[in-house]
């Protein structure tokens, strides 16, 4: 093959790091895709889903009191919780499907879904 | 009383950028007439004109070469500053900032092909930062992001083998000498 002579060792040392990187890039960017809707629970209730696109704030009473919830594009968040330990708030920004925060105490939980389900665990 | 008159001096600096931008702007026209299944996934022709120039007349005439072939292919084809037009500049500006790293390479292990990667790569990369930043504020534009580098890669070793082939099989344009 006269093209394959252009070719210089760093250069298929490039391809092949390339193709690593492309091949990286599937699972990476694919898995269960983005997050595009909050679900907002109480006591196993869905109280709110909303849309991950523009940007609000809820607050959800509980029986320790309101637990406020942060939605921005793209991800949301617990913001604040009367909860003891702060499980929940420390968690920080959910984007990912699948994600969730849950408030035991004051029994919220605020889940991110996307457009494919994705499985928590699996087992055979 | 005669009006003063403005006199331009062109080089022959400026005559072979011309030239070769206008060798440039050709492809880009051929790029826009190919079909694609994707907007944003094209062969990205021009490069290959980027990257002879950028090995035969150095990373200054390359940036001229590339900066006119955006302007005025962006004339010819009707989206001058239209969103096409900035992200088009995006990539542009990106992959002539890797170039002007990468060139530094040894020449001895890698050729235009390791170039011509570099530069769809960062092509590609200033485009998804600036629609992203820009024209969709959403991270959904990345996930895209696997098909275009895919696409940066295949493209980007064809054109570097074609440029490869070019700057071996042709000698330097009478009118156009190199400076080396």
């Amino acid at each position: 093959m006269p093209w394959l002579a252009l070719l210089k060792p760093g250069d298929w040392l490039i391809i092949g790091l390339g193709a690593l990187l492309v091949g990286l890039s599937f699972p990476l960017f694919w898995q269960g895709g983005l997050g595009e809707r909050a679900i907002v629970r109480q006591n196993g209730q869905i109280v709110a889903n909303l849309d991950l696109r523009s940007k609000r704030q809820l607050s959800v009473p509980g029986p320790l009191g309101s637990t406020l919830i942060a939605i921005e594009p793209g991800r949301a968040r617990v913001v604040a919780d009367p909860g003891p330990r702060q499980y929940c708030v420390r968690q920080g920004w959910l984007m990912r499907p699948g994600e969730i925060a849950i408030c035991a105490p004051n029994r919220v939980s605020l889940q991110i879904s996307g457009r494919t389900k994705v499985y928590d665990s699996l087992s055979y | 009383m005669t009006p003063s008159v403005i006199e331009f001096k062109i080089s022959s600096e400026d005559r072979r950028v011309a030239w070769l931008a206008t060798a440039a702007v050709g492809l880009s026209l051929v790029d826009a007439a190919i079909p694609s299944p994707l907007p944003g996934v094209k062969p990205g022709l021009a490069n290959i004109v980027t990257l002879i120039v950028l090995i035969r007349y150095g990373w200054t005439t390359a940036a001229w070469v590339s900066g006119l072939r955006v302007l005025a292919g962006s004339l010819l084809l009707g989206y001058f500053l239209a969103p096409g037009f900035f992200l088009s500049l995006a990539g542009t500006v990106c992959s002539l900032a890797t170039l002007g790293l990468v060139r530094h390479l040894p020449g001895r292990w890698f050729g235009p092909v390791s170039l011509s990667i570099f530069a769809a790569f960062a092509h590609i990369g200033g485009q998804l930062l600036l629609a992203r930043v820009w024209l969709i504020p959403h991270d959904g534009v990345f996930l895209l992001t696997p098909v275009f580098s895919a696409a940066a890669l295949v493209f980007g070793t064809i054109n570097g083998v074609i440029a490869t082939k070019l700057l071996t099989d042709l000698p330097p344009h009478p009118e156009l000498p190199s400076r080396a």
